[in-house]
């Protein structure tokens, strides 16, 4: 799927215009833990997630992330969009809700791009 | 990936492949007006064809549009002189031996339109129209093929000289060991800023001839351990990245506070981080777990209340050379 495909899909917007819509999205990822996108997505998917600050944009480019959706209509703020803007990655937002745009990213046939990363115990809440 | 093929033995690469690609979006892209020979040498429907020869020879051309009263009737082309010259018949006017069956383009129309019409006429010259169809210019195949080329060298020539100076850096200079070090100094706190220097690592390793995967996996370790500066630091640190053609040695370091237990640290889930940290999207505990995957070597060294100690290594495998000249890349 092209990422203009995808915009359309979401009725997202897209904030930086300059992006490159042409570029194929191969699948998708959806979290709010940077660590959690670096460790388990693989090259040229779409991140969705809840947080909207330049890290976003610094993880995506580390992690070979093909386009950023911003859930439940948040709006970036500028810093973020001016990164996005000069890394030409696009950065679109949409007024659905991650457990929404999951499914219907699913749906028009968009695998998952998140590998397990239980290879460890997780103390969170020791 | 490319078998040898019939062309001399001449393997078409992903990167050859990829330039007929952009030569043929060129041609869609790239307008008449911007490839074609503007303010041709033009004759009039009773100009001699001894003068006619003259301006061919004196212009080097081979053809020229027709025009009578500002409009295009004809052309002439060397093919119409070489007939006359047949019979001995210079004094003629160009009306007795000019075509006057017109195939036009307009300026605004793609390049690939006056391709076709080349395809499928055997005309050697096309005359260019502007909007209220007067003469604009001519254009022949040369001008096409010019004015791709040059477009082409526009689109690739920064980005592939960077690119070909770099992955090449080691090759001419001569040393027991040759590497190339990079530093960045790392703010405490500089959330906005954080994330910057992995990104110009990523940039210089792919420039440099690496692959995406090792640009990857170095650009990750890198930037969770910049964001480990920026958010565990007293006074932030300092990241030193070693190239060499077969290895990566990373050493990021800061003089405090230090970590109070560092096998602690390591276990996956971990965190000292403060809410805020958190709401970044950061501090899960996960920052040196990852970095640990991402690389062939990891050594953490800290001493509390002195500073802490993190060193990285990648190995490259003899495909994966940086800097000596190795297959180039595609950035994703």
């Amino acid at each position: 799927m092209k990422v203009k495909e995808l915009i359309k899909l979401i009725d997202g917007h897209l904030y930086n215009p300059t992006a490159n819509l042409e570029r194929e999205i191969k699948g998708g990822c959806g979290a709010d833990l940077m660590s959690d996108v670096l460790a388990s997505i693989q090259p040229e998917a779409v991140l969705l997630t809840g947080l909207c600050n330049p890290q976003v944009i610094r993880t995506s480019m580390m992690a070979d992330v093909a386009a950023v959706i911003i859930v439940r209509g948040k709006i970036p703020p500028k810093e973020t969009i001016a990164l996005a803007a000069e890394e030409e990655l696009a950065l679109i937002s949409s007024q659905f809700g991650m457990f929404e745009l999951c499914g219907r990213l699913h749906r028009a046939g968009l695998p998952s791009l998140e590998r397990s990363v239980g290879d460890g115990p997780c103390s969170c809440d020791e | 990936m490319g078998e040898p093929s019939r062309f001399q033995g001449h393997t078409i690469t992903d990167k050859d492949a990829e330039n007929i690609t952009r030569v043929e979006e060129l041609a869609y892209e790239l307008k008449i007006d911007a490839v074609m020979t503007r303010n041709p040498a033009t004759v009039a429907p009773d100009t001699t064809m001894c003068d006619t020869l003259n301006l061919f020879r004196q212009n080097r051309i081979s053809g020229a549009p027709v025009i009578l009263n500002n409009t295009l009737v004809g052309i002439i082309s060397i093919e119409d002189l070489i007939r006359c010259l047949q019979k001995n018949d210079l004094s003629s006017p160009v009306s007795t031996y000019m075509s006057s069956k017109l195939l036009t383009v307009h300026g605004v129309d793609p390049v690939i339109d006056a391709l076709k019409l080349f395809v499928s006429s055997d005309y050697g010259r096309l005359p260019v129209l502007d909007e209220n169809n007067i003469l604009a210019g001519i254009i022949t195949k040369g001008d096409i093929t010019s004015g791709i080329l040059k477009a082409l060298q526009k689109d690739y020539h920064a980005e592939e000289v960077r690119r070909y100076r770099a992955s090449h850096l080691f090759e001419d200079i001569e040393s027991d060991r040759s590497s190339l070090i990079l530093r960045y100094n790392i703010k405490q706190g500089d959330f906005v800023r954080g994330g910057a220097a992995s990104s110009a690592i990523k940039r210089a390793l792919l420039r440099l001839g690496a692959t995406p995967q090792i640009a990857r996996r170095t650009g990750i370790a890198i930037y969770e351990a910049e964001m480990n500066l920026i958010i565990h630091t007293t006074n932030g640190g300092v990241i030193r990245v070693e190239i060499e053609p077969h290895q990566i040695s990373i050493n990021i370091s800061d003089d405090g506070p230090g970590i109070e237990n560092v096998e602690l640290a390591l276990r996956p889930g971990y965190s000292t981080a403060t809410e805020t940290v958190r709401e970044l999207g950061f501090g899960a505990g996960m920052g040196l777990v990852n970095i640990q995957r991402c690389v062939d070597s990891m050594r953490l060294e800290s001493v509390y209340g002195k500073g802490t100690n993190l060193r990285l290594k990648i190995l490259l495998q003899k495909e994966e050379s940086v800097g000596e000249g190795s297959t180039p890349n595609k950035e994703n």
